[in-house]
């Protein structure tokens, strides 16, 4: 049982999706990175905040059977990798549609879900998951 | 109740989940008739949340579309309230996670509120207080509810899920709220008691001195102070706990089926409880024209009514679009499931874990 | 042409050049009697016997373990094995890097003998899994993935190789079939093992037929939980003489690195930890994949074996699935890859999985792997990844005389 600060730290990244942009090659990052992986200590006190957009693509997904003890009553639930429109990539559930219509490099956008709670009377954990573009 | 200062809405936007189950889906578990049970209640389908969805996960999807609409940042919003009668915590407010989702925290007022299905509209009228006041410039209020009927409870065929934002302002309003009145008494006609899963209600008591009654004088007293008619306006929208309620109390009223039309949207999703009348009223505001008048009534059990005059405005062209879904969008995209499934998304199935 | 003579000196620096002198584990499986420090005595016990060292004579005890503290409520498990072991005045030390932890916890291993630092080492690798039920235990191997950025939002362990899966399918038209035939041919490996955790064939209807784990993973692509231990003996080749057993010597490690989560890798069909660690250790033994007779890798799922296959150099790039259909890695044909079954039938005690490689990599050398022996068997490789494929680590041995 994790406490609720390692939780209620994230808020921004579960709930806006804000990320990092580095100050110096700008490519972006989510979670936000300290230093940035390609340029290093160039990077270092350079990191910018970034919100995503939210809009993206798949880039690969799975259906899964067997889930983690939060998502059992979401089984069969779709998991996917997803690429955003500002070339970060991210993972999270795919929901409100079925797996057969699923296909690599369609259209995602974000929305916030329920992800699990601590407990029936713990703190319920919500954050971003994806939706098709109708 | 007339503001000192203009104030109407520039924005606005309605989630409704897209699982349905049909009254005879419903009927046939509990061995009564259910086609002609929802016939009786005109209900044709109701909507369901997935299992990954609840009032804040509702109302945070109608929150930033409606913040996209009204092309407002989240930090210009001052004050957010979020009436249900589902709020997932008791304790613990939905307003600021829908807050923190829209990028509207730290500098702003928040509070929850519950009137049965009227915590919406209430939500509406403490916005335009505030705004007109001038301790705000833009105040967002949502209704929104993930009600559940107690499982054969004749509540059941009808409780739904569902709930619209609207963002309360003074300037670049895409809506004029010209006037709103309020008729409150201590009816109690449907409760639900701390604790308790499921509410209850005092059947057939639920209508006459309860939703008819309250209806009926709230709109009344909107009629005598602003000497309005229903012919003055263009489109009408009443609180749809069934489809036969609304449609009885708008010819009670003088209103006609083509007024109430595009705001009934019980009949495709059910009750969404204090989302009703906020989605009924998004729904009617998709269609409306600049300078289309619409009259809407709101009624919360326990027991009141919130009555609103609402002229469109021309900003209604600009901001229509803007990216975000029309509710007829939201609604059309329909799956239906079984009561198995219905069962299992609403935690009626005891895993022996919850 | 002698070992020695091949090592590139640029790679190896001054070290001196280590033997594995002495093998050792346990069954595999569910071995519901058996404690994590009764499997960890009974490994090293063997090996130290195997190798016929002294208690004495070890200086230094590494073992190789990836969540004893959630899985038996244990942390600083290496000195209460040693304890157990009759060794309470021997310093030891755990070795924790995912699934590779066996692997890592070898190379440390290797490097303070390679040193010159110590003489004579024990490595061990030690799970026990089936002290929590199932879903803990998995929930548990997920941590080994990113948990605030996959596991959290819903991404099983399974899920995260399952869109890789996915992924290679997409680009290389890899098929079910042959993901399937990974499970088929390791389980075929796997009844010639006695140690084994599956020890008969499974037919490829039922490998397809069984129930989705993850999509398109079925139960038989994915390797079980398993209770097991392993250990191996060190020392200096130059001191190996004075040991029961012909040397087998570590002629090549290599470490591989990666981002930890999955989604942050821009080649999903390929884990670049992998490719880099196989290059590593095979350009220190200055050797090529061609040269190797056999290999063991980590298939705790059948697309892991896959991508090992092509990442490690023994087919190109999108081969890996039409080669295991083609029988190219079955035993006595191009490269057995998985003699021991693997993962997916030996079984998956996850931080014991890089030592009961290497045990069978010696059993191989050795000429003393039984019904499963690849004939003549000079040099294999063995490839073990932690987490997701965040880090890799990759050995190649070699008979020394």
């Amino acid at each position: 049982m994790m406490t609720i600060p390692r939780f209620w730290r994230e808020i921004r990244q579960r709930y806006k999706g804000v990320g990092v942009e580095c100050g110096n090659c700008e490519r972006v990052y989510f979670p936000p990175r300290e230093v940035c992986p390609h340029c290093r200590r160039e990077s270092i006190g350079k990191m910018k905040e970034r919100e995503l957009s939210g809009k993206g693509r798949l880039v690969t997904f799975t259906e899964i059977h067997e889930p983690m003890p939060d998502f059992k009553m979401m089984v069969p639930y779709i998991m996917a990798i997803v690429e955003m429109d500002e070339d970060v990539r991210m993972t999270g559930q795919l929901v409100d549609i079925d797996y057969d219509e699923v296909e690599q490099g369609m259209e995602v956008d974000v929305t916030i879900r329920r992800l699990g709670e601590e407990s029936p009377s713990g703190i319920i954990y919500y954050g971003y998951k994806f939706v098709p573009v109708r | 109740m007339k503001t000192n200062k203009k104030v109407g809405i520039k924005g606005y936007a309605g989630y409704v989940p897209r699982y349905r189950i049909t009254p005879k889906e419903i009927g046939e578990v509990w061995g009564k008739d259910g086609e002609r049970m929802g016939k009786g209640l005109n209900i044709i389908s109701k909507s369901i949340p997935s299992p990954d969805e609840d009032v804040i996960s509702i109302s945070i999807q109608a929150a930033k579309w409606a913040v996209m609409r009204s092309e407002i940042l989240g930090e210009d919003i001052g004050a957010i309230y979020v009436g249900s009668e589902s709020h997932p915590y008791a304790v613990k407010p939905t307003a600021t996670i829908v807050a923190a989702a829209v990028g509207a925290t730290p500098y702003l007022t928040a509070a929850d509120y519950e009137f049965a299905c009227k915590a919406g509209t209430a939500a509406i009228q403490t916005c335009m207080g505030l705004v007109a006041s001038g301790m705000i410039n833009n105040g967002m209020a949502i209704g929104a509810d993930t009600s559940q009927g107690a499982p054969g409870d004749a509540l059941e065929y009808s409780a739904s899920a569902g709930g619209a934002a609207f963002i309360i302002g003074s300037d670049d309003l895409l809506a004029e709220i010209n006037y709103t009145t309020s008729f409150t008494t201590d009816t109690p006609d449907f409760w639900r008691r701390e604790g308790k899963k499921y509410p209850s209600h005092g059947g057939r008591f639920t209508g006459q001195p309860a939703y008819f009654k309250h209806i009926a004088g709230c709109t009344q007293v909107l009629f005598e102070e602003t000497g309005a008619e229903p012919d003055d306006f263009d489109y009408a929208v009443f609180h749809q706990p069934n489809g036969k309620f609304p449609i009885k109390i708008a010819k009670k009223l003088g209103f006609t089926m083509e007024q109430i039309g595009p705001g009934l949207l019980v009949p495709r999703i059910g009750n969404t409880y204090s989302g009703a009348v906020p989605l009924g009223l998004a729904a009617t505001l998709d269609v409306a024209e600049p300078g289309d008048r619409i009259m809407v009534t709101a009624y919360g059990s326990g027991a009141g009514s919130d009555s609103f005059d609402i002229t469109v405005t021309d900003g209604i062209l600009d901001k229509r679009e803007n990216g975000v879904p029309s509710i007829e969008q939201v609604i059309s995209d329909e799956v239906f499931i079984s009561y198995a499934k219905y069962a299992k998304f609403r935690e009626k199935i005891d895993t022996g874990e919850w | 042409m002698q070992n020695s003579e091949k090592r590139s000196t640029q790679e190896s620096g001054n070290l001196r050049e280590v033997a594995i002198i002495g093998i050792g584990e346990t069954r595999i499986g569910e071995l519901w009697d058996q404690s994590l420090r009764e499997l960890g005595i009974n490994a090293g016990l063997s090996a130290i016997k195997d190798a016929g060292v002294k208690g004495e004579e070890i200086e230094k005890i590494y073992i190789g373990n990836m969540s004893a503290g959630r899985l038996i409520n244990q942390e600083h498990i290496a000195p209460m094995i040693a304890d157990y072991a009759g060794l309470d005045d021997i310093p030891a030390v755990r070795i924790e890097s995912g699934g590779a932890s066996g692997g890592m916890a070898l190379t440390e291993g290797y490097l303070s003998v390679a040193s010159g630092l110590h003489d004579v080492v024990v490595v061990g690798g030690a799970e026990k899994m089936t002290d929590v039920g199932d879903e803990e235990a998995k929930k548990i191997l997920s941590s080994t993935a990113d948990w605030e950025w996959e596991s959290v939002f819903g991404a099983t362990f399974d899920s995260l190789y399952a869109m890789m899966a996915r992924y290679h399918m997409f680009t290389h038209g890899t098929t079910k079939e042959q993901l399937a035939a990974v499970s088929v041919k390791n389980h075929a490996h796997g009844a010639l093992n006695p140690n084994a955790q599956f020890q008969r064939e499974v037919p490829l209807k039922i490998v397809m037929g069984s129930p989705i784990v993850s999509d398109p993973l079925t139960m038989f692509d994915c390797a079980p939980l398993s209770d097991g231990a392993a250990a191996v003996v060190l020392c200096p080749v130059d001191m190996a003489d004075s040991f029961n057993k012909d040397p087998v010597a570590i002629l090549g490690t290599g470490m591989g690195a990666d981002h930890m989560a999955v989604h942050d890798r821009r080649e999903l069909d390929a884990m670049k930890a992998t490719r880099s660690a196989g290059d590593k250790a095979l350009s220190m033994a200055g050797l090529k994949p061609e040269d190797m007779d056999f290999a063991e890798v980590h298939d705790n799922y059948t697309i892991s074996e896959i991508m090992a296959i092509e990442d490690l150099g023994f087919f190109p790039k999108g081969d890996g699935g039409p080669a295991t259909e083609r029988g190219d890695t079955s035993l006595h044909n191009k490269i057995p890859i998985n003699t021991s079954g693997g993962l997916k039938a030996k079984g998956q005690p996850v931080g014991a999985v890089g030592i009961n490689q290497a045990v069978e990599a010696v059993l191989q050398l050795r000429g003393e792997a039984g019904d499963r022996q690849v004939e003549d068997a000079e040099y294999g490789l063995i490839h073990n990844i932690g987490g997701t494929g965040a880090s890799a680590v990759v050995h190649v041995l070699g008979r020394w005389r």
